[in-house]
């Protein structure tokens, strides 16, 4: 078990993190959710000992790690930009972390060899052991990052924006990979990310972080459904914020029935397809708020310029901080 | 109709030069040509000419006489010294100059940069005022039996000073581009500070490395200025090459001056060749 007690951290006048706690279960695939200067990227840094906090505790399994050297922290770091030795060969890269061992550890020639091969087949680059990092695409590379973290048999795999650095479509075949990667080893795994769909997709719990705090911490159904703050639900998802009684209330352009009487009448701006409904862009007339919403598919559209009446199905109030 | 639209494709089989869309080839080409013939290979050429005129056994007697010989020794010898020295020592400059953060940095900087201005013989003599035997730092070491001026380890120490600028420069920016997360990556695989440096640093700036001793190593073959003061020039013991081809000239020997120059060109360029195909090899091996 992973545990992050009361963890603080200052650069300069900025305080990065303000009293984090948070325990991370052996085996569990957690995404530290948030926008840039929220702390996640710091908080990763710190569990892994390449930042050292101002107050606070780092706990693996019960033992206090907080004074230890990141080279005695036994945790795979997996960085945004890859990170790997250019001058190296791919199985020299990923045997690295073998080679370095002090000798009455270090394994034979031979053996790191065979690890060497069997982590490049692990993470489906069996035979490309003899190129160099500059002679792979992006995801390869991401890859050999992986099967170099892994190389170490890791306590604990850190993941800083593992796919930042990535196009769309080798983005998505990754992050299934990982996610399968992840079963199959099951490895206590903490990954970073401002892109919700992908801390939704792949995470068993998301910590979402805001302002070097954590406003929420809860598995993604509960995230997306139950958001505790105003900032989670806006940042996860997408959200209509409209002023309401004693706050702002929020609802989800799905969570949206169009009706023939009552609830508020919008001037519609813009309809285009997205996915299997239309979406709906416009205004509420009575406050002139931009509002978004979908509409089944199967009906016309409605045309610019012309007035729809809407209740949310859900909706959740939040009050004024 | 179609034998005017195309021309047959053998017609553009005589160009050697790929197809580019970056304009102007011709015009920079020929003005690189030109230029280097007017700067650099015809007065190189001349030498050579001059040189052919001599004859076989006059230019090897010249050439390769005990003088010469002593004076090449020196002055590759005390260049390639004062390479390794300034490969060491500018490397933890440009380490220093690129890692941390201090007030000062900047005239630190400039600092590394005067030896590229400052007339050469400036330093030659402040050199020699400062290592002589009753110089401010030559009165400590002579006690110890230490003998800087008119040595070998003068000239060496003067030509670390002329070659500094080349290893800082050129490693500087290549250590400023090696990112941090690479070292961070070695240590969380479990690297000592050491192993990292050996195995992730110094591998990545090796071939800049190289470039800084060569450059710094080439200009250490050809120094004149700052080294004539500090040398006291004694035939066969301190005596550079270069000096020996000024001495033959001002003896009217220009033959014989020729034929020296020919013979360091020759090494030089050796040297530099076999440095060039090794930086080569290394970044075959880099895949760029």
């Amino acid at each position: 078990m992973i545990k992050v007690q009361n963890i603080t951290k200052r650069f300069g006048d900025f305080a990065a993190l303000h009293g984090i706690d948070l325990e991370i279960e052996d085996g569990e695939f957690v995404a530290l959710l948030g926008p840039s200067g929220s702390g996640k990227t710091t908080l990763l840094r710190i569990i892994a000992g390449l930042e050292f906090q101002d107050g606070g505790e780092v706990y693996f399994g019960g033992e206090d790690v907080s004074r230890l050297k990141v080279a005695d922290r036994h945790v795979g770091f997996v960085f945004q930009q890859y990170a790997l030795f250019r001058h190296m060969t791919v199985a020299e890269n990923v045997a690295f972390g073998l080679s370095v061992k002090k000798r009455r550890d270090r394994p034979s020639k031979a053996e790191i060899r065979a690890r060497a091969d069997e982590l490049l087949r692990l993470v489906q680059l069996e035979g490309l052991g003899a190129r160099y990092p500059g002679q792979l695409s992006g995801g390869q590379r991401q890859r050999v990052a992986l099967a170099r973290a892994l190389a170490i048999e890791p306590k604990l795999l850190l993941l800083d924006e593992p796919f930042g650095a990535l196009d769309a479509k080798v983005r998505k075949d990754l992050r299934r990979w990982l996610r399968d990667l992840h079963k199959q080893m099951g490895l206590t795994s903490i990954f970073v990310t401002h892109d919700q769909e992908e801390a939704l997709e792949l995470a068993d719990r998301v910590v979402v972080m805001d302002h070097g705090k954590i406003e929420q911490v809860g598995t993604p159904e509960e995230i997306y459904m139950n958001p505790r703050t105003a900032f989670v639900s806006h940042f996860v998802g997408e959200t209509n914020r409209v002023a309401g009684e004693g706050g702002e209330v929020h609802f989800r352009p799905h969570d949206v029935d169009v009706v023939e009487e009552g609830g508020e009448t919008v001037l519609v701006d813009n309809v285009f397809r997205k996915g299997g409904a239309w979406r709906v862009e416009g205004a509420l007339v009575e406050t002139g708020l931009l509002v978004e919403f979908d509409m089944d598919a199967a009906l016309a559209p409605p045309a610019t310029g012309t007035e729809v009446r809407i209740a949310p199905r859900r909706s959740r109030l939040f009050n004024p901080a | 109709m179609s034998s005017t639209t195309f021309p047959p494709p053998t017609a553009r089989a005589r160009t050697w030069r790929k197809p580019s869309v970056l304009p102007g080839f011709a015009l920079t080409f020929g003005t690189t040509i030109g230029w280097l013939s007017l700067i650099v290979l015809i007065p190189i050429a001349t030498i050579f000419l001059k040189a052919a005129g001599m004859g076989w056994r006059h230019f090897l007697e010249v050439g390769f006489s005990d003088r010469a010989l002593a004076a090449y020794r020196l002055s590759f010898g005390t260049a390639a010294a004062a390479g390794l020295v300034n490969a060491v020592f500018g490397l933890l400059v440009a380490w220093v100059l690129v890692r941390y953060a201090f007030p000062g940095k900047k005239v630190v900087s400039a600092l590394v940069d005067l030896p590229f201005a400052l007339p050469t013989a400036v330093a030659g003599i402040a050199l020699t005022a400062l290592y002589s035997p009753n110089g401010w730092i030559g009165q400590f070491l002579d006690p110890l039996g230490i003998k800087v001026a008119f040595t070998p380890l003068g000239i060496t120490i003067a030509l670390v000073f002329i070659g500094l600028p080349f290893v800082v420069r050129s490693v500087e920016p290549v250590l400023a581009d090696l990112g941090k997360d690479v070292e961070e990556a070695a240590a969380t695989l479990g690297a000592s500070r050491s192993q990292t440096f050996a195995r992730v640093i110094f591998p990545a700036i090796g071939p800049a490395l190289l470039t800084g001793f060569a450059m710094a190593f080439a200009r250490g073959v050809g120094e004149y200025g700052s080294v004539i003061f500090i040398s006291g020039n004694m035939p066969g013991k301190t005596e550079i090459a270069p000096l020996l081809i000024v001495t033959q000239l001002e003896q009217y020997a220009y033959e014989g001056a020729t034929a020296i120059a020919v013979v360091m060109m020759l090494v030089s360029f050796g040297i530099l060749l076999a440095i060039n195909a090794l930086q080569a090899a290394g970044r075959r091996r880099m895949g760029a």
